[in-house]
């Protein structure tokens, strides 16, 4: 195989970031094998079996039924020993920045993490906030990439068969260093984000607790979930479940309101993937109006209140 | 016990950010630098185990040219016990493995129990190089910890997922962890800290430049926004007017 691409379980289902890591395996060119780990590995790569890729690799072992850093790195490790892939690829989520360093650091491949695109002489990275951007290349024979969020567009996924197989890993007890406990939400939703067709999303520039419902009204008018930044869920004024960004939800919905949001790359790397979005914010030099199909510079305080109004009598 | 905290001098967010001749970097002589802000974080939760726990030395440990000694200063002004620069003097390196192994070799012979980062540098924004060196170490290691508790050689952490999940890992000594910014509120140097933090130990351990990188930034652009933004700025009863039509006609919610 050309490219190793690792599969993330997300509750259950294929990681969007997984899918578009396939899309950007597809692009760089090549015989594409998918490594799918632990209880799900089965479910997750059925969704695979319709796209254009050479082979699905199952692992199963009690010791990564779910996923722990020591365990996923032993068998990714294991898994590029025996196959020797020359590029090893993954979505840049929280899970691949906890245990790609280390396959990183026990097989000595470098890692280029949170890649935006391709180019013919290397690979695209955002530096210094995402003000400039650095063109990275690598002479190694192998390498190891990750794809921020978006990077790739999953639409853009080529249907074709795979076959699949199991690969058998030699795991035992003394290679898992730390232990890892289940899994908890702090407070549970039942609000999926990820599936929302339109999003109303609440920024710093809602300023108070009490403006909050403003959104939540909007949000009812248009039938869209209310999402959030991740200063106003460090304020506690809305859920964390709601919270937008790296360390939040990935969306991609159809609308993606955004009021009074400044656009923290964090905060942009979680929902540059909508497909409209449309942005309010008093500040017209917002990072956020980078990436808006409509810049509204105005007070969110002023106009959401009017919008509601006007929208009811719609 | 013994912590490092793991510290980078990064240009500030409003500094300026002209390209160096070359375009291969920023053109240093133009740039205000700060300490990484996520470093911070990393730094005032080793500060805090300090205050809580006896007999705790803290270390700062910083990578890159003599301004670096700056932000080596400000953490012994806030607290830590001493410091170690590993002076390049040619020029800046961005692999992560290389750095990794050089801060490494420097470390080795420290047997710290515990090495805090922050989660990610602002500048080059690699995010692995806590993790590296903990594995090169052979020491347990943890990213994105929002909590941490001390117990009786072990760490107990609490990480944070993506989309409102955690979990709580337990980390044996000796271990390297990426702190998760917004943990704790870094404090201040007081005037007594400044003034104690001249007479503390700076270790400085001249590097070679690595010529043989195993990653490497060719070229950095201002990058180009490939998206027509429609800017609508009026009164606000005709941006009501003008949202609504957009809704209505162009993205089509209802």
């Amino acid at each position: 195989m050309d490219i190793l691409v690792v599969l993330e379980d997300s509750q259950g289902s294929l990681h969007r970031l997984s899918k578009e890591a396939i899309v950007g395996a597809q692009q760089l060119g090549g015989s594409i094998a998918a490594l799918a780990i632990g209880d799900n590995a089965s479910e997750i790569s059925n969704v695979l079996s319709s796209y254009d890729i050479s082979e699905i690799i199952t692992v199963e072992d009690e010791l990564v039924s779910t996923y722990n850093a020591d365990g996923y790195t032993e068998v990714v490790k294991q898994v590029i020993e025996k196959e020797s892939p020359k590029i090893i690829v993954a979505g840049h989520t929280y899970q691949t920045r906890d245990f790609m360093p280390r396959v990183s650091a026990h097989l000595n491949i470098p890692f280029i993490p949170d890649i935006v695109s391709l180019s013919d002489k290397g690979f695209v990275k955002q530096v210094l906030n995402a003000k400039l951007n650095a063109t990275i290349s690598s002479n190694r024979e192998q390498i190891i990439l990750s794809f921020q969020s978006a990077a790739f567009n999953e639409e853009n996924i080529q249907s074709g068969s795979c076959s699949s197989r199991y690969f058998d890993v030699i795991l035992d007890a003394s290679m898992i260093r730390s232990t890892s406990e289940k899994p908890f939400q702090e407070s549970l939703g039942d609000v999926d984000l990820e599936s929302a067709e339109l999003l109303v999303s609440i920024g710093r520039g809602i300023e108070k607790e009490e403006n909050i419902p403003l959104a939540f009204d909007l949000a009812e008018v248009l039938g869209a979930e209310v999402s959030a930044s991740r200063p106003v869920v460090d304020s506690g004024w809305v859920d964390s479940f709601r919270q937008v960004g790296s360390s939040g939800c990935n969306v991609a919905p159809k609308l993606y309101f955004s009021l009074g949001i400044s656009g923290a790359i964090q905060h942009v790397v979680g929902m540059k993937g909508a497909k409209n979005i449309l942005a309010i914010n008093k500040d017209k030099d917002a990072p956020i109006f980078e990436i808006a199909d409509y810049a509204v510079i105005g007070d969110i305080l002023e106009i959401i209140p009017k919008l509601i109004e006007s929208l009811k009598n719609q | 016990m013994k912590i490092a905290v793991l510290i980078k001098q990064v240009p500030g967010s409003e500094s300026a950010l002209p390209l160096n001749d070359k375009q291969t970097w920023v053109d240093e002589s133009s740039v205000t630098y700060v300490m990484n802000p996520p470093d911070n974080f990393a730094l005032e939760e080793a500060l805090l185990i300090q205050e809580k726990v006896d007999d705790v030395e803290v270390v700062v440990v910083s990578m890159g040219p003599a301004r670096v000694q700056k932000v080596i200063r400000e953490g012994l002004a806030k607290g830590a016990d001493r410091g170690i620069h590993l002076e390049e003097n040619e020029e800046v390196e961005t692999d992560p493995l290389s750095i990794a192994k050089k801060f490494s070799d420097v470390l080795k012979e420290e047997n710290f129990d515990l090495i805090f980062s922050g989660l990610q540098s602002d500048d080059t924004g690699m995010g692995q190089t806590g993790v590296l060196i903990g594995e090169i170490l052979g020491m347990s290691t943890a990213t994105l910890a929002i909590e941490t508790k001390l117990e009786k050689d072990q760490i107990k952490i609490k990480r944070e997922l993506e989309s409102g999940w955690f979990q709580w890992v337990t980390l044996p000594f000796p271990a390297s962890i990426s702190i998760q910014s917004g943990l704790n509120t870094p404090r201040y140097p007081s005037l007594k800290g400044i003034m104690g933090a001249k007479k503390k130990e700076i270790k400085s351990v001249l590097q070679e430049l690595n010529t043989d990188q195993s990653q490497n930034i060719d070229n950095i652009f201002v990058p180009q926004t490939s998206k027509q933004t429609e800017i609508i700025e009026t009164d606000a009863d005709a941006a009501v007017d003008r949202i609504i039509e957009i809704l209505k006609s162009e993205i089509k919610v209802f």
